[in-house]
C-alpha cells in the first residue's frame, strides 16, 4: 500500500471506529475499546505517512472528480502532515480522557457522542491531507457539519442557541467569503491547485490579492479571526473532551493551518512580501490577539477565559501567515502545534476539576492544589507552554514568531507579542498560582477539602500526564516538526 | 421501435390517462400509471443517450412532414428536460400508491391517476415537441390537469388555491397563444425551426416586439418569475403531497425550458439579449425574486409553504443563469433544473412522509420527529444541505457555476450576493432541522412512527441521486454545457 492510499486509510480509519462504536453501543466497556483501538490505528498509519513524508515524498491519490478539472484530491505535504501528526496523536489521548469525562459526568447519549467525535477527526485528516482548495472546502464544511451535533449535545436551550451561533457564523463565512475566493482564484487562474510558490503569481494585480487575501482570512472563521470569533465561546457548552479536541486543536487549527496553506501555496509568500497586501491584516491579527486576552481577563468561568485565550493564540498562527517570511511560516506552524498539546492540556485540566471538585469557576479554585495536585501542577505546566516561557515548547514558536516580525521590519509587532505574553500570564498564571498558595475557599462546601487527595478518574488523569509530559518533551525534541515545517518555509 | 422513441413517449402516457380512468379498481389504475410512466423514463433515457451521441432527432408525427404535420425535435437541452419530467415522474409514481391513498377519497383515485398521467404526457409534450402550437396545446393539457390535481388536496383551501392557479395560469396561456398568433402571422409558420429561420429579417417589426414581449410574459406566470408567482405558494402548499413533490421538480423547469427555447433558438440571441437587452431585465427581477422570496421563506411556519417560497427563489437563481446570455451562465441554469429536480424532489417527498405518519407538516408538528422517524428527517436534512449548497450535493455544483457565470462577467455583487442568499438557506433550513433534533414532539408526533418503505425508497433514491450528481457532475455537467452551446447556436 503507497502513502498516497494510507492517507486515504486515514480518512476511513476513524468513520469505521465510528461505525463500530454504533455496532457496540449496549456494551460501554468494548465500544470505548473499539475508540481507543481505532485511535491507535490511526496513529500508527499517520506515523506510516509521515515516514514516507520526512523522505520527501509527497503522497498524492485522486479520489474523485466531481467536476471537470476540479478533482476530489489527497495530497500530503510537510504542513498537512504537520496537522495530521497533531491530530492524531492527541485522538488517542482525548479518547482516554472522555472515557473518564463522560462516565465520571454521567452524560447521556454518549454512544452518539463518540460516533460525532470520530466523524470529526476523519475530516479534520481530510482537512490536513487535502490536495486542492476544493477538497479543503468540502472537508471544512463537513468538519462543521460533524461537530454541530457535539456542541449542541446537552440538547439544553442554551446549547440550542450556541449551536445557532456555531453554524451560523462557521457556514456563512465559509459560504459568502471562502468560496467566493475560491471560485474567483479558479476563475484567474485556471486551477485550484496547491503549488509550491503560490499560483497567484503574474494572474491577478495588487488590488485583487488584497481582496482575495482577505476574503480567505475571514472566510476560514474557524480561526476565529476578530470579528468572526464569537463562534469559539458559544462552542464552549459542548462537553470539554470536544473543547479540548475539537476547540483546542481539530477545528481551529483546521482554520489557521487552512490560512497558513493558502499562504504558502496558494498566494507564495515571495509573491506576498512583494505586494506588502498583508500588511494590514497583520494588525488585523495583533488586534485579535490583544483584545482578546483582555476578554479573557474577565471571564471568570474557566472554560470561557480558555476559549477567548484560544482565540488569542489563534491569530499568533495567522500573523505568521500574513508575515510571510522565512521565520513567520516557521513560527506559525510551530505554534499550531505548541499551542495543541499546551491548549489541551489545559482544557482537561478545567474538565477535571468540574468532574472531580464540581467547580466551573476561576473564583472558586484557590487552594485546589491541595486536593488536586497532579492536575494543578499540569496546569501550571500547560501554562508555561502558552506563554511562551522555557521549559515548554511554547517557547520555539513565540521565538521564531518574534524573529518573523523582525525580519519584516514590524517592530510593532514584536511589541505586541511581548504585551500579549505578559497578558496571558496575567490571566492564565493566577489560576495554578491561587490554586497552590491561596487558602481554599469554601472548606465547608461539597468536595474534600480536609487534605483528602481527590483528583479525576484514573484515565482522565493518564491523559492529562501525557499531554503536560508532551509540553515539556516538545521544548527539548521539537524536531519532527521543525524539520516538516523546515521543508515548507524555504531557506 | 427505437426510431419511433419520440412517440412512445408521448402516446403512452396519453393512452394511460384514458386507461386510468376506466378501470374502477384504484390499485389497478396505480399499476396502469406506474407503468406509463416507467416506459416514459425509457424513452427518455433512450432518446437522451442518442443525443448524447450527437445526433439531432426530427421525428415527423403520424408521417406528416414539416411544416404541414407536427415535427418533434430533440436536442440536449429538451432531451434533458424529458429526463428530468420522466425521471422524477417514475420516482414520484411509487410514491403517490400509499400517500395518495391516505390523503385522498378512495373512489376519486382512479380520476388522479388519469389526471396524474395527462399532466405527465402534458409536460413531456411541452419539452419535445418542436411546434410552437403544439407547445400551447400541451401547456394547457399539463395546465389543466395540473389545476385538477391540486384542487384534490385534503385542505379546503385547495380548492381555491387551484382556482387562483387556473385564473392565473389562463391569463399566462393566453399571453402565450396571443404572441403564438402574432408569430404566426408575421411569418406563416408554426414550426419552430422554421421560424428561427425566418425571424432575423423581422427583427425590426413591432409586430415581433409584441409577440416577444407576450410570451416572455405569459411564460415567466407560468414559471413564477418574481413577481408572477403570487399563484404558486398556495398552490403548492394545499396541493396533495405527492403533487407538490411532481409539480414543484417539474411544472415550472419545464416552462423555463419554454422560456429558453424561444429566446435563444427561436427569436435567437441577437434579438433577446443583443437588440432588446433582456439581459438587463431579467437580472434585477431574478436577484429580487432570490433576495425577498429566501427572505420570505425564513418566516413561514408551514414547511411546505416555505418550500414553494423557496422555489420561487431558486427559480431567480436559474433566470439569474440565463441573463448571463453566456456559455457558462446558461450551463449553470440547465444544470440548475436538473439539479434543483432533485433536491425540491426530495425536500416535498419527505414531507409527503410526514404528512403520511403525521398528519400535518407545520414547523410544531415536525418537532422531535428526529427520534421517531429518522431515515425521513436524514434524508430531509440531507435534502436541505443539497439546498443550502453543501459541496458533494448537486446544489453546490449549480452553485460553483452561477457564481463562476457572473463573475465571468464581472459582475462580482452579483456572485456575492448568491453566496449570501444561500446562508439565508442555511437559517430556513436549519430551523427546521432544530425543531426534528432538539424540539419536544407534540401528542401525534410522539406516537408516530417511521413512514412505510414504498414511501421512504423513492425519497431516498432522489437523496441518493443529489448525493451522486454531486459527487461525479461529470455527466450533468456535460450534458448542460452541449445544451448551452446548443442554445447559444454553437456546434453541440
Amino acid at each position: 500500500m503507497n502513502a498516497g492510499e494510507l492517507a486515504l486509510l486515514a480518512l476511513i480509519i476513524p468513520a469505521v471506529g465510528a461505525g463500530l462504536v454504533g455496532l457496540l453501543r449496549a456494551q460501554p466497556n468494548l465500544r470505548e475499546a473499539a475508540s481507543l483501538v481505532t485511535g491507535g490505528v490511526l496513529l500508527g498509519v499517520v506515523m506510516r505517512i509521515h515516514r514516507a513524508v520526512a523522505a520527501g515524498e509527497i503522497p498524492r491519490l485522486v479520489l474523485a472528480e466531481p467536476l471537470p478539472g476540479i478533482p476530489l484530491e489527497l495530497e500530503v505535504e510537510p504542513l498537512g502532515m504537520i496537522f495530521a501528526l497533531v491530530a492524531g496523536s492527541l485522538w488517542i489521548v482525548t479518547t482516554l480522557y472522555a472515557i473518564g469525562y463522560m462516565r465520571g459526568h454521567h452524560e447521556k447519549n454518549q454512544t452518539r457522542f463518540y460516533i460525532f467525535f470520530a466523524l470529526a477527526i476523519s475530516c479534520t485528516m481530510g482537512v490536513a491531507f487535502a490536495g486542492n482548495l476544493f477538497t479543503l472546502f468540502v472537508f471544512y464544511e463537513a468538519l462543521t457539519l460533524s461537530t454541530f451535533p457535539l456542541v449542541t449535545h446537552a440538547g439544553t436551550d442554551a446549547a440550542k442557541r450556541a449551536g445557532r451561533v456555531y453554524l451560523g457564523i462557521l457556514l456563512s463565512t465559509s459560504i459568502a467569503f471562502q468560496l467566493f475566493a475560491i471560485i474567483w482564484t479558479y476563475l484567474l487562474t485556471g486551477t485550484i491547485d496547491f503549488e509550491m510558490g503560490g499560483i497567484l503569481e503574474g494572474r491577478a494585480g495588487e488590488g485583487v490579492v488584497a481582496v482575495l487575501l482577505a476574503l480567505y482570512v475571514f472566510g476560514i472563521g474557524k480561526a476565529a479571526v476578530m470579528p468572526f470569533h464569537r463562534w469559539l465561546p458559544a462552542a464552549m457548552v459542548a462537553p470539554t473532551p470536544v473543547s479540548a479536541l475539537l476547540h483546542a486543536v481539530a477545528v481551529v487549527k483546521a482554520g489557521v493551518f487552512s490560512i497558513l496553506k493558502i499562504t504558502i501555496y496558494v498566494f507564495g509568500i515571495d509573491f506576498l512580501t512583494q505586494l506588502g497586501a498583508s500588511v494590514w491584516l497583520m494588525w488585523v491579527a495583533a488586534a485579535t490577539i490583544i483584545l482578546a486576552s483582555l476578554v479573557a481577563f474577565r471571564k471568570d468561568n474557566l472554560k470561557a477565559r480558555l476559549a477567548y485565550s484560544t482565540i488569542s493564540q489563534l491569530s499568533y498562527v495567522v500573523l505568521g501567515a500574513m508575515l510571510a517570511n522565512t521565520m513567520g511560516i516557521i513560527g506559525g506552524g510551530m505554534h499550531i502545534v505548541m499551542h495543541a498539546f499546551g491548549k489541551i492540556t489545559l482544557f482537561f485540566c478545567a474538565g477535571a476539576i468540574m468532574v472531580a471538585a464540581h467547580k466551573t469557576e476561576i473564583s472558586d479554585m484557590r487552594g485546589l492544589g491541595r486536593t488536586m495536585p497532579v492536575t494543578c501542577a499540569a496546569f501550571f505546566v500547560g501554562t508555561l507552554s502558552i506563554i511562551g516561557l522555557p521549559p515548554a515548547g511554547g517557547t520555539w514558536s513565540k521565538w521564531f514568531l518574534g524573529l518573523g516580525a523582525l525580519d519584516a521590519g514590524q517592530v510593532g509587532l514584536v511589541a505586541v507579542l511581548m504585551v500579549s505574553s505578559l497578558l496571558s500570564i496575567g490571566y492564565l498564571m493566577i489560576v495554578p498560582v491561587r490554586a497552590f498558595f491561596s487558602p481554599a475557599s469554601n472548606p465547608h462546601g461539597h468536595g474534600h477539602a480536609n487534605g483528602g487527595i481527590h483528583e479525576a478518574p484514573l484515565p482522565s488523569l493518564i491523559a492529562i500526564v501525557i499531554t503536560s509530559l508532551c509540553c515539556l518533551a516538545l521544548f527539548v525534541y521539537p524536531d519532527p516538526f521543525f524539520q516538516l515545517i523546515s521543508m515548507v518555509a524555504g531557506p | 421501435m427505437s426510431a419511433h422513441l419520440p412517440a412512445i413517449q408521448i402516446v403512452v402516457p396519453l393512452l394511460a390517462a384514458a386507461l386510468c380512468v376506466l378501470v374502477p379498481w384504484k390499485r389497478v389504475s396505480w399499476g396502469i400509471a406506474f407503468a406509463g410512466s416507467v416506459t416514459a423514463f425509457f424513452a427518455a433515457i433512450g432518446l437522451l443517450s442518442r443525443v448524447l451521441d450527437g445526433e439531432e432527432i426530427r421525428y415527423a408525427l403520424g408521417g406528416w412532414a414539416a411544416p404541414w404535420g407536427i415535427e418533434y425535435r430533440i436536442d440536449a437541452v429538451n432531451a434533458l428536460v424529458l429526463l428530468i419530467v420522466a425521471g422524477i415522474g417514475v420516482v414520484v409514481t411509487p410514491f403517490a400508491l400509499k400517500s395518495v391513498e391516505r390523503e385522498l377519497d378512495g373512489r376519486r383515485i382512479p380520476l388522479f391517476y388519469g389526471a396524474w398521467m395527462l399532466c405527465l404526457c402534458g409536460l413531456l409534450g411541452i419539452a419535445i415537441t418542436g411546434d410552437a402550437f403544439n407547445i400551447f396545446v400541451f401547456l394547457e393539457i399539463s395546465s389543466l390537469s395540473a389545476y385538477a390535481l391540486i384542487a384534490m388536496g385534503s385542505d379546503r383551501r385547495a380548492l381555491v388555491s387551484a382556482f387562483r392557479y387556473l385564473i392565473m395560469g389562463s391569463v399566462g396561456a393566453s399571453f402565450i397563444v396571443i404572441g403564438i398568433g402574432l408569430l404566426y402571422v408575421e411569418t406563416g409558420t408554426l414550426n419552430l425551426a422554421d421560424l428561427a429561420e425566418r425571424l432575423p429579417a423581422l427583427h425590426g417589426e413591432r409586430t415581433v416586439l409584441v409577440a416577444f414581449a407576450f410570451l416572455t410574459v405569459g411564460t415567466s406566470l407560468k414559471l413564477a418569475l418574481f413577481p408572477l408567482h403570487l399563484w404558486l405558494p398556495n398552490a403548492y402548499t394545499f396541493a396533495p403531497s405527492a403533487v407538490t413533490a411532481f409539480l414543484a421538480a417539474t411544472a415550472t423547469k419545464v416552462a423555463v425550458y419554454v422560456l429558453l427555447r424561444f429566446f435563444f433558438t427561436v427569436f435567437g440571441t441577437a434579438y433577446s439579449f443583443e437588440q432588446l437587452r433582456l439581459g438587463v431585465w431579467l437580472l434585477p427581477l431574478a436577484l429580487v425574486a432570490i433576495f425577498t422570496m429566501s427572505l420570505v421563506a425564513i418566516f413561514q411556519g408551514n414547511v411546505k409553504r416555505m418550500l414553494a417560497y423557496s422555489s420561487v427563489a431558486q427559480i431567480g437563481y436559474i433566470i439569474l443563469g440565463v441573463s448571463f446570455a453566456s456559455v457558462t451562465g446558461l450551463t449553470a441554469a440547465t444544470l440548475h433544473l436538473f439539479n434543483h429536480a432533485l433536491m425540491k424532489g426530495a425536500l416535498f417527498l419527505a414531507l409527503g412522509c410526514v404528512m403520511y405518519r403525521v398528519g400535518s407538516v407545520h414547523i410544531d408538528a415536525l418537532r422531535g420527529l428526529g427520534r421517531r422517524m429518522p431515515w425521513t428527517m436524514a434524508a430531509f436534512t440531507a435534502g436541505g444541505l443539497s439546498l443550502i449548497g453543501v459541496p458533494l450535493t448537486v446544489g453546490f455544483v449549480s452553485k460553483w457555476f452561477l457564481v463562476l457565470g457572473a463573475l465571468e462577467q464581472g459582475m462580482w455583487p452579483v456572485a456575492a450576493l448568491v453566496l449570501v442568499t444561500s446562508t439565508m438557506a442555511v437559517v430556513y433550513i436549519w430551523r427546521v432541522v432544530e425543531a426534528i433534533y432538539f424540539g419536544e414532539p407534540s401528542p401525534r408526533a410522539e406516537s408516530a412512527t417511521e413512514a412505510p418503505l414504498s414511501l421512504l425508497v423513492p425519497t431516498w433514491a432522489l437523496i441518493v441521486a443529489n448525493l451522486y450528481f454531486g459527487i461525479d457532475a461529470t455527466l450533468t455537467t456535460s450534458v448542460a454545457g452541449q445544451a448551452a452551446r446548443t442554445l447559444l447556436g454553437g456546434a453541440p
